[in-house]
């Protein structure tokens, strides 16, 4: 019975017609198996071969099988195929190679017709897009509606709150985001007080780069910068998080165990959030304004001493309660939009993907979107 | 297998057994500490047999298995699979020499099931689609599936047309050693029965040798011509299913002779071909 075929020499599929005294005559030897088939050469050998024979049929030619030194399913599907779906005149076959062959021939069937896409599916595609938006809009609400009622259960008695979980949170998205945050901030300070030297300088308007680079990064650079990290950091492990929970059936353990979603998953990342967020956003704000000031001491030798004397008038008090109270409002976000893509991945790996980009692509369209509402919205405070 | 020129051909083409292990120690670092799995595991798997690995939780069948696709690499010893050493099999081309049905199918889920089954041929890059989705759609009637699941994803599946599914992923390329990792687990016993036939027919059609691990005693006695015992950190017992049972030995005499067993004993009298 079919098994391995000998060495690469002998287990070269070939075919021949013999002519002359035996015309007529199809001899295949070799080994026709799906491995040494799929070598390039043997292939165009077989292939043309069997082209050629089957160009010009001839019902009354004779196919001798029994030199093959092997001949599994995907020979004789070949084989078969070249046949045109039947058998031919006289085959000469060992047993189970007849036995191969008819396997095969009993379940050649037509492919089963693929779903095809017109255009009435097309429009209907569209109404189901308009309803997934609306969807993913009433899930948002609800989520949010949840982590009220979370939060006023949570005031009711807080000693039995999920304190671990979010202590937890805090630290994997809080303190091992400092590094990152620090050195992405300082950097961007560098950047812009270097830029900005360049074009007061022109002006004689030295001293103001503390007004400028004070109220950006204050205001609006250091939030926004920290807010799209975390975002593309933790929002993303949020997602897969709950994304994986639900494909290995461990939320509907919890279900089953009559344990509240929202209390244990979702708040406590949403306090985690709501607390690392501004602590993280003042981080940034900090490791930007050092990599200014040192650039601002380099480029336009204001000193730091100057600079940070300087600062408590150019930027009053109120933009710093913006930033927070504006970092505290995307950290929750962030940790929303996570778990709301996270709880609603299907059990497959491409789901578990798309989950987790759409998480990351939203939270930052909406932090971004949020932080131009606080822009108009405040427009007076501070300024 | 059914003509004695065909035979001869076989036995020319291999050389030895097609699994052999010797001497197998392995070992995992769990928590700093060092815990050994096997110790001096000798096995040798001869062809066209159906052989069931059988151990208590944690025994280290799976390990086995693993250790016998190449996945796992030895902490000493050889393990031999069809002429080769185990850790070369994984290399391009494994799917024509080994199949293994894991035991929750392992299914692509990004693909269709006929996508799942053509994989490995469509990888060769070599044989032209038409040909490849007529022999995967071969597969899938082979292994007891209508042609109308062709295009469903494997989220759509029950679990035992997800085995089916990868049992004919695992022999698109009609290899001749087949693993299975617990092939009933998880099955309502219509489907458990329906798998066995199914891999007893596969087994005599095909000349398969077969490795599975099992703790389903009725599917043991079905389908096994020979039972392995995996207890002590080594093989401490292997042969014909009624040589197992005779061994004297605590863990054969509860798994085997306890009030499970003896329900499945009265199978070995129905069915005859497993002794």
């Amino acid at each position: 019975m079919p098994a391995e075929c000998r060495s690469a020499d002998e287990t070269r599929p070939r075919i021949s017609s013999l002519n002359g005294t035996e015309s007529g005559v199809v001899k295949l030897d070799g080994c026709w198996s799906a491995a040494a088939l799929a070598q390039p050469q043997a292939w165009n050998h077989v292939h043309g071969a069997l082209a050629k024979l089957t160009g010009t049929p001839d019902r009354s030619r004779r196919w001798d099988l029994l030199a093959l030194e092997r001949l599994d399913h995907i020979g004789a599907q070949l084989l078969w195929n070249a046949w045109g779906r039947q058998w031919p005149a006289e085959v000469l076959a060992l047993k189970a190679q007849r036995a191969t062959i008819e396997r095969v021939a009993r379940y050649s069937v037509g492919p089963p017709p693929p779903q095809r896409r017109i255009a009435w599916q097309g429009f209907l595609g569209l109404g189901e897009w308009v309803h997934q938006v609306a969807e993913h809009a009433r899930d948002l609400i609800r989520l949010v509606g949840q982590l009220m009622i979370d939060c006023a259960r949570l005031l009711r008695s807080p000693r039995n709150g999920p304190w671990r979980d979010v202590s937890g949170n805090l630290y994997r998205i809080g303190a091992t985001a400092l590094p990152i945050t620090a050195l992405v901030g300082f950097l961007i300070g560098v950047v812009l007080a270097y830029l900005m030297s360049q074009q007061l300088h022109k002006f004689g308007a030295d001293a103001f780069i503390v007004d400028v680079l004070g109220m950006a990064l204050i205001r609006e650079l250091g939030p926004v910068l920290a807010a799209i990290l975390i975002a593309g950091r933790s929002g993303s492990a949020i997602t897969a998080q709950i994304g994986v929970m639900q494909v290995t059936e461990e939320l509907d353990a919890m279900r089953v165990m009559g344990i509240a979603q929202g209390y244990r998953l979702v708040m406590p990342r949403a306090l985690a959030m709501a607390i690392a967020m501004p602590l993280i956003s003042v981080w940034t704000t900090l490791s930007a304004l050092l990599g200014g000031v040192l650039t601002a001491d380099l480029a336009m030798s204001i000193s730091p001493a100057y600079f940070l004397s300087a600062l408590p008038s150019a930027v009053e008090a109120s933009n710093l309660a913006l930033a927070v109270g504006k970092s505290m409002v995307f950290g929750v976000l962030i940790a929303l939009i996570g778990c709301h893509y996270g709880l609603r991945v299907k059990p497959n790996t491409e789901s578990l993907g798309q989950g987790t980009t759409a998480s990351v692509v939203t939270s930052i369209t909406v932090v971004i979107l949020v932080d131009a509402l606080f822009a108009v919205v405040f427009k007076d405070v501070g300024i | 297998m059914s003509s004695a020129a065909n035979d001869v051909t076989s036995e020319v083409a291999i050389p030895g057994n097609v699994v052999e292990i010797r001497k197998l120690w392995s070992m995992f670092q769990v928590a700093g500490r060092e815990i050994v799995v096997h110790k001096d595991l000798d096995l040798t798997i001869e062809r066209g047999e159906l052989v069931s690995l059988v151990g208590g939780s944690g025994s280290g069948k799976t390990v086995m298995l693993r250790t016998i696709l190449g996945l796992e690499v030895p902490a000493r010893g050889t393990v031999t699979v069809l002429g080769k050493p185990a850790e070369h099999l994984s290399d391009a081309g494994a799917a024509s020499r080994v199949g293994m049905l894991f035991q929750h199918g392992a299914l692509f889920s990004a693909f269709s099931v006929l996508d799942n089954i053509a994989f490995p041929l469509r990888e060769l890059r070599t044989f032209p689609d038409d040909l490849v989705r007529d022999a995967a759609l071969v597969k899938l009637q082979m292994v007891g599936l209508d042609t109308v699941h062709a295009h469903k994803m494997p989220a759509d599946l029950s679990g035992g047309m997800i085995k089916r599914v990868a049992l004919a992923r695992a022999l698109i390329m009609d290899p001749p050693l087949l693993l299975l990792d617990e092939p009933t687990a998880g099955l309502d016993p219509d489907s458990a029965d329906a798998f066995c036939a199914l891999i007893r027919s596969l087994h005599r059609e095909l000349g398969l040798t077969v490795v599975m691990v099992t703790h389903d005693l009725d599917t043991l006695f079905e389908l096994s011509t020979r039972v392995a015992v995996l207890a002590d950190k080594h093989m401490i017992v292997h042969g014909a299913p009624k040589d197992v049972i005779a061994f004297p030995h605590p863990f054969i005499h509860d798994f085997f002779l306890g009030e499970r067993g003896q329900r499945a004993m009265e199978l070995l009298r129905e069915y005859p071909f497993a002794v």
